[in-house]
């Protein structure tokens, strides 16, 4: 099998090794559940629950705003003990609703078991937003969105997302190995709900054992798996179309428009569930690792568990943290305390002792041009982040700014340490407020 | 030789009488005083008017659109020049700066985390909203010094934005640009300001800054005219400026500051004493 990719990206050390090996295991309730109203890309949902409610595993309790955003729920049964803003992965106190867990665990008996064969696509569909499901791969962007492309755009293929890009994560990694009949299952339901036949699960190299695995669970229900050449950011979705299906998505425009969608392997295991056994959204696997902690893991998390008890559960803290990241180290976000929760899109949370990482500050730009080398989409880093700087929004806008997928690959190649990423994400935001205004 | 100086001043002539015939057919025709409002403009194109640039603002006067004061960086000088161009009565706006509202640097003030990225206010403040604990405090990494267009704002060496009150003159460029609104806009004259910007209670600013209001009343039951507390935060009462001065010692924070007795610590446009020392000589 001949391993495809795309042009561009790098080769960071993958510093999966502490976590590939071992099982998911299921991480204790904690004392309280922190479920914040933001989980998701696109509006927060309304809290429709108050203190002194007792809920249920699986309740709603805060509803969907409008079409891009989807409901919340109950990820325990427990009283409803606070609803007020807590600290949340963003850096800033959020409102949540705090439960605390009456131990039983409870599912709400109102949820109801679902056979995918007896119903149509457009019910399936419903099912998927009323369960809540979201892109499982740190994005976060509500599935029933990518489900419903207008009739214009044909949809052909399907790709899930196996590919697990980000050093030190190996959630998905664990759930093909150990859930795969979830992941085929929700593959099942995901191409009824399009009406399409072909489905691909592009898996990164460097985990033959998943390859060997979903070929051969997936020969007997016509879904084709992909190993893919270990470069970051092979998980990144555009860059994984070019890889699977030799397409671009053009300037601007989202997979649909070269008829493919993509979800991650996470997100379908979750729609397996979601159809057939009525369950939303409320646990998933995520990786704990890194040097400062001290016995690695792979976790089944319910959301909203602080990130202070994963840290208990896998042994503590190992030396003086440094740098706490929810998600992966190129694009997860760097925390300011274990006191949030982990959400929806938590899919590791890396721990790094002082000294582990660099904190050289930046120098000036040397011209080198390893930034314009590395990038996916081919952009000029520097160039943008030059007209970020001196805020010459026009310019940049024409240097197409607006398609950098934020990888981080610049930053990361970057002799100088200069903040690229950061400085194309801030003209970016310049470039949207301009267009609003005009 | 003689054809081409007749070809050519034929070319010449032929051209003059169109050009000529054309300026006076085409002619647009300019408001002089317009002309002369721009003239009499400092040229910033700083857009404290409200129009993009001068020569808006001098069409907008000569029209009689816009009031021939609001000319802010061109101070009393200016208007009297507009006045006398347009022959109408000057009545000079009252003059007004900048104050950067925060005393709480890298030394005196705490942060969140260690920022290493894009030295850029707004870009900081996306980032968990900036780095500094104290939600209202000075940033320090010099938006509003960059977009001055008067080059009137100092950074000093612990990152903090000190306004130069000569060289301002009332743009609010400045204002507009600082993410954390930590620069307000008062009368020149007013030279007694309390530097804090936080409206936390007084425990949690106590966590975070040295010289950050806590809310204490302190200052209001000194002098009760001269001052206002809201949300654990004094302000001054800009119109009793001259009594306001009399809570400086008593403040216990030491976030109290007159202008009118120097620049901050740590400012390069000379701090307390040095600035009092000088002014007692000149």
């Amino acid at each position: 099998m001949s391993l495809k990719t795309f042009a561009g990206g790098l080769h960071p050390p993958d510093s999966k090794s502490a976590t590939a090996h071992k099982p998911i295991e299921a991480c204790p309730l904690p004392e309280e559940l922190i479920i914040p109203a933001a989980q998701h890309i696109g509006a927060p949902a309304d809290i429709c629950v108050a203190v002194g409610d007792q809920v249920k595993k699986g309740q709603v309790i805060a509803t969907a705003k409008g079409f891009v955003s989807v409901p919340i729920h109950a990820s325990t049964s427990g009283e409803v003990i606070a609803v007020e803003p807590r600290p949340h992965p963003l850096g800033r106190p959020l409102p949540a609703v705090v439960i605390k867990p009456d131990g039983e665990d409870a599912w709400d008996e109102a949820l109801e078991q679902h056979d995918p064969a007896q119903l149509v696509g457009e019910e399936l569909k419903q099912l998927v937003l009323a369960a809540g499901i979201v892109g499982m791969g740190g994005a976060t962007f509500p599935a029933h969105v990518k489900l419903s492309p207008p009739e214009e755009k044909p949809i052909d293929t399907l790709i899930l997302n196996g590919v697990e890009c980000e050093p030190f994560l190996t959630a998905d990694h664990r759930l093909m190995l150990e859930e795969s009949t979830r992941v085929i299952d929700g593959i099942n339901i995901l191409r009824k709900i399009l009406g399409i036949e072909r489905a691909v699960i592009g898996i990164e190299a460097n985990k033959p054992d998943a390859i060997e695995k979903m070929t051969a669970e997936c020969a007997p229900h016509n879904i084709e798996v992909q190993a893919l050449e270990v470069k970051y950011p092979q998980g990144a979705e555009k860059q994984l179309i070019d890889a699977v299906t030799g397409r671009q998505v053009p300037s601007g425009g989202l997979p649909m428009d070269c008829g493919v969608v993509v979800q991650n392997v996470g997100t379908a295991a979750a729609i397996s569930d979601a159809v057939r056994l009525g369950r939303p959204l409320v646990e998933r696997v995520a990786t704990v690792t890194g040097p400062g902690i001290k016995e690695p893991k792979n976790l089944k998390i319910v959301i909203g568990t602080p990130l202070s008890h994963m840290v208990e559960f896998c042994g503590g803290l190992e030396g003086e943290p440094g740098k706490i990241i929810m998600g992966g180290p190129m694009m997860g976000q760097t925390q300011l305390s274990l006191e949030v929760p982990a959400i929806r899109g938590t899919s590791g949370l890396l721990l790094f002792r002082k000294g582990d990482f660099s904190t050289r500050p930046a120098g000036p730009c040397i011209r080198c041009g390893r930034c314009i080398s590395v990038c996916p989409i081919h952009l000029q880093p520097t160039t943008i982040a030059t007209y970020a700087r001196l805020n010459l929004v026009d310019e940049a806008e024409s240097n197409n700014a607006l398609d950098c997928i934020e990888c981080g690959c610049c930053t990361y190649i970057c002799p100088a340490t200069l903040p690229l990423v950061q400085s194309i994400r801030h003209i970016k935001g310049g470039i949207m407020a301009k267009r609003r205004k005009s | 030789m003689l054809t081409a100086i007749l070809c050519l001043g034929g070319i010449g002539l032929i051209a003059a009488a169109t050009l000529g015939v054309a300026a006076k057919k085409f002619a647009v025709e300019v408001d002089p005083r317009e002309a002369a409002v721009l003239e009499a403009l400092p040229g910033a194109n700083c857009g404290a008017c409200g129009e993009p640039g001068c020569s808006g603002y001098a069409k907008g006067v000569a029209d009689g659109r816009l009031a021939p004061n609001l000319c802010t960086p061109g101070g009393s000088a200016t208007i009297e020049a507009i006045a006398a161009i347009l022959g109408i009565e000057a009545v000079a706006a009252e003059p007004r700066v900048a104050v950067v509202l925060c005393q709480g640097d890298n030394e005196k003030a705490t942060e969140k985390y260690r920022y290493l990225g894009m030295a850029d206010c707004n870009a900081a403040q996306k980032l968990a909203d900036g780095p500094k604990t104290c939600p209202g405090g000075c940033l320090g990494l010099g938006s509003c010094a960059a977009a001055c267009p008067f080059d009137a704002i100092e950074m000093t060496a612990s990152g903090l934005a000190v306004i130069n009150r000569d060289k301002c003159t009332g743009c609010e460029k400045c204002v507009s640009v600082c993410p954390r609104q930590v620069i307000v806009m008062a009368p020149k004259a007013s030279t007694t300001h309390v530097l804090c910007n936080s409206r936390d209670k007084g425990a949690q600013v106590r966590k975070y800054c040295q010289v950050g209001c806590i809310g204490c009343n302190i200052c209001k039951k000194t002098v009760p005219e001269a001052y206002q507390i809201e949300s654990f935060l004094a302000r001054v009462e800009y119109e009793q400026d001259e009594n306001a001065a009399a809570a400086i010692e008593k403040c216990p924070m030491k976030c109290i500051h007159d202008f009118s007795t120097g620049y901050p610590e740590g400012s390069r446009l000379g701090s307390k004493k040095a600035a009092s020392g000088e002014n007692a000589a000149a």
